[in-house]
């Protein structure tokens, strides 16, 4: 390949730091997928992808997608719970991918919780 | 690339390897696929993680949980569980001995918690064999730096005001070396990297070069502009075998990328960088006989001065640092000397990586600020001794080190306090004993090592560690004269002063210290002769308790010699005729039991044939009513 200048260095480097986000550990928002059985099964892996997408297409790279167990409420499944810093968790049931992706869109990107598909703000207690 | 929510760093340093982590990548590509979370999740095979008594390990990014001796068979419920369903699976996680809880996050287990990783910040973190990733975490800015803000005199500048010694052993200062060669000016140059690590127990050099070669591939070159070679060398053994692939391929991709070559990056500076490989002899570590190799001469080292730095590869100027030292210098550049001068202590500043191996807890790689004191190393890093034994020594810089006593616990570690305690940084071998471990079997083990690598060319290095190790040899046989310690002492002064490199001026230290801080241990062989610690097979026996044997038939069944005789309901009596002493009985006889005892310097009370056992009760459980 040709020799880099440095711009191209500078350019190469850039995009390398893309690749290697998830290794630094620095997010400000977290997006859950409950994957217990009930929630594979009621389709949670389309959502987890649809939100991956979604994630790729915004080039932000301090927001994580996970995966948990079964998060209890399984009739409602697919179930997410969306934190960002500084506010409360909020859960959202009964996804489908296009769900997903508008949660992403107003949520995630725009700090509006996506009331429509809410199924309530904020975690259970503890004992 | 696209989005993906986890990366599993899997170990693929030398130790995780022979541990099978290849069959774990393997395991974990099949399971991954099956699973269908190719997208989803990412395997990036990196250099050594350092904690190696773990291996084979992994550690899941973004959330650090790491999970340690995998075997093949449990991947397929790992991917399920962890990476499909999010929930982390216990039972592969580390719990640190004595205790029953798992520490799921890495940064939690206390071996990584004293770390402060400045030379090996991108341990784990980065695949070796992507410039991408090396790239990624501000790889190459340094030279960025230095290439196009700093003159060569101010690259020296900057390394002398930082502090930086050498980390192959002596410790002589970085940027005086770099200084002496800059000021000749005859050309051309070369700058050579030492990556020629010999000694037992020790993996500094080639975990660095596997986990990390970039940075030695960045540091190397900036040397090259600091003194302005125009070729450089590294210097590695060639039963390193995937340190060598790695550093090929850094040298051939930073090549690519026209990182190094002709006219770097664009400006006026030429550096080419070339891989000769050593076959192993001890000696090459030492600068001219390392020099005389690469030359394809016999390895043998010669007078200074004229020191490398004036005439070296070819008569050339030289500078030769260890590769670790050139691995510090891209960091020095980017965050400057004052950043790294308040790391460490008065005179050594920085880190300095370890392998921390022997009788310890966690065994690994490790890398602590100058200054720390062995009982942190020992205690919170390396998680204490096994067994609840009682921590003896440690011996740092290998071969040519010394023994420095449980009683020197909280020194301070840098090139001064060792050298005061009689031994020396080293490259960074760390060889921990316990109870059990002889001193005068572990100076023999050195002066065996030493003896056999030394060149032959001065006589006091040659026929001085051929006498050495005589007289060890006859003390550990119970052999030993009254006179034999005066004439160790006596000696190794004569062999220190009179050889010419370093393999022969600090072969005598592991016999000096472990005789300044054992005497009683060489009197009790000599005049006694009793091993303490039970080691030497001439002092010592095996002897079963008639009062503790209860006839179980295991240590007469296992016997490798036949020296057991036993017969069921009859106490067994070993023959000491026959006994080899390698120690089956001992390890088989069951803890409960107890039976089979050492003895040293004692005559072994006869035990008559055909005594009937006396049967233990069983201790009554816990709880249960005595009947």
């Amino acid at each position: 390949m040709a020799k880099l200048t440095l711009e191209d260095l500078r350019k190469k480097r850039a995009e390398a730091q893309k690749g290697i986000y998830l290794r630094e550990g620095e997010f400000k928002g977290k997006i859950t997928v409950h994957m217990g059985t009930c929630g594979i099964a009621a389709g949670a892996r389309p959502i987890v992808a649809a939100f991956l997408e979604e994630l790729e297409k915004s080039g932000r790279h301090d927001i994580q997608v996970t995966t948990s167990g079964c998060a209890g409420l399984c009739s409602k499944e697919p179930m997410a719970t969306v934190e960002m810093r500084d506010s409360p968790p909020v859960k959202y049931g009964e996804l489908t991918p296009e769900k997903a992706r508008k949660i992403f869109q107003d949520h995630v990107l725009g700090g509006a919780p996506a009331v429509d598909y809410a199924l309530g703000i904020g975690s259970e207690r503890g004992a | 690339m696209p989005a993906r929510r986890i990366e599993l760093m899997l170990c693929t340093g030398t130790g995780c390897v022979a541990g099978g982590a290849f069959h774990i990548k393997q395991a974990l590509e099949e399971e991954i696929a099956r699973q269908g979370l190719e997208v989803e999740v990412s395997l990036v095979p990196t250099g050594c993680n350092g904690f190696c008594g773990q291996g084979p390990l992994l550690v899941v990014l973004p959330e650090q949980i790491f999970y340690g001796w995998l075997k093949p068979e449990d991947i397929p419920f790992l991917v399920q569980e962890h990476f499909l369903k999010g929930r982390p699976v216990k039972k592969l996680m580390f719990v640190p001995p004595e205790k029953k809880e798992p520490i799921p996050l890495l940064g939690d287990i206390p071996f990584f918690k004293k770390q402060m990783l400045l030379v090996l910040r991108n341990k784990g973190v980065i695949a070796p064999e992507k410039i991408e990733d090396y790239l990624a975490r501000d790889g190459y800015t340094a030279l960025e730096k230095t290439l196009t803000t700093m003159t060569p005199p101010e690259v020296v500048d900057e390394i002398t005001r930082s502090g930086l010694r050498g980390r192959g052993g002596a410790g002589f200062p970085t940027g005086v070396k770099w200084d002496v060669c800059a000021a000749v000016k005859r050309f051309p140059k070369y700058i050579v990297g030492n990556c020629d690590e010999g000694d037992p127990g020790a993996y500094m050099d080639r975990s660095l070069m596997e986990s990390d070669p970039h940075s030695v591939v960045e540091g190397i070159t900036i040397a090259a502009y600091a003194i302005g070679a125009s070729q450089g060398f590294v210097y590695i053994r060639t039963e390193y075998p995937l340190a060598i692939t790695r550093l090929q391929r850094a040298i051939t991709q930073a090549r690519d990328y026209g990182l190094i070559g002709n006219r770097i990056l664009g400006t006026n500076f030429s550096f080419d960088l070339e891989i000769r490989e050593g076959s192993g002899a001890f000696v090459c570590g030492e600068e001219t006989s390392l020099l005389h190799s690469i030359e394809g001469e016999s390895p043998e080292p010669r007078q200074r001065p004229p020191f490398p730095a004036q005439s070296g590869l070819w008569g050339c100027p030289t500078v030769i640092n260890n590769v670790e030292t050139l691995a510090n210098v891209p960091q020095i550049i980017n965050r400057g000397a004052q950043w790294f001068a308040s790391i460490g202590t008065e005179h050594s500043k920085g880190t300095k990586i370890f392998s921390l191996v022997g009788k310890i807890n966690n065994t690994g790689l490790i890398e602590v600020p100058m200054g720390i004191t062995l009982r942190e190393i020992i205690y919170d890093i390396g998680g204490g001794i096994p067994e609840g034994k009682q921590f003896k020594a440690v011996q740092t810089g290998g071969p040519s080190g010394g023994c420095i006593p449980a009683s020197q616990m909280d020194l301070p570690i840098d090139y001064e306090s060792l050298k005061k305690a009689g031994s020396i940084m080293g490259s960074g071998g760390m060889i921990v004993m316990d109870e059990d471990t002889c001193m005068v079997d572990v100076s023999k083990f050195f002066l065996q090592f030493t003896n056999d690598e030394s060149c032959g060319k001065c006589s006091s290095c040659r026929d001085g560690s051929d006498a050495m190790l005589e007289v060890l040899t006859r003390i550990s046989k119970g052999e030993g004269r009254e006179d034999d310690i005066a004439f160790l002492e006596e000696l190794a002064p004569a062999i220190q002063d009179a050889s010419m490199c370093g393999l022969g001026t600090t072969l005598p230290n592991p016999v000096l210290t472990t005789l300044r801080y054992f005497r009683d241990e060489y009197e009790a062989h000599i005049k006694e002769k009793r091993c303490p610690a039970k080691v030497c097979k001439d002092l010592i026996a095996y002897w079963i308790d008639p009062q503790l044997c209860q006839a179980c038939l295991i240590c007469q069944r296992e016997c490798p010699a036949g020296s057991v005789y036993g017969e069921k309901n009859m106490v067994h009596v070993i023959d000491q005729g026959k006994c080899t002493k390698c120690g089956t009985c001992l390890d088989v006889c069951p803890p409960n039991f107890g039976a089979v005892k050492k003895l040293s310097g004692v005559p072994v009370p006869v035990v008559e044939h055909g005594i009937k056992v006396e049967r233990k009760k069983r201790p009554a459980k816990p709880g249960q009513a005595q009947v």
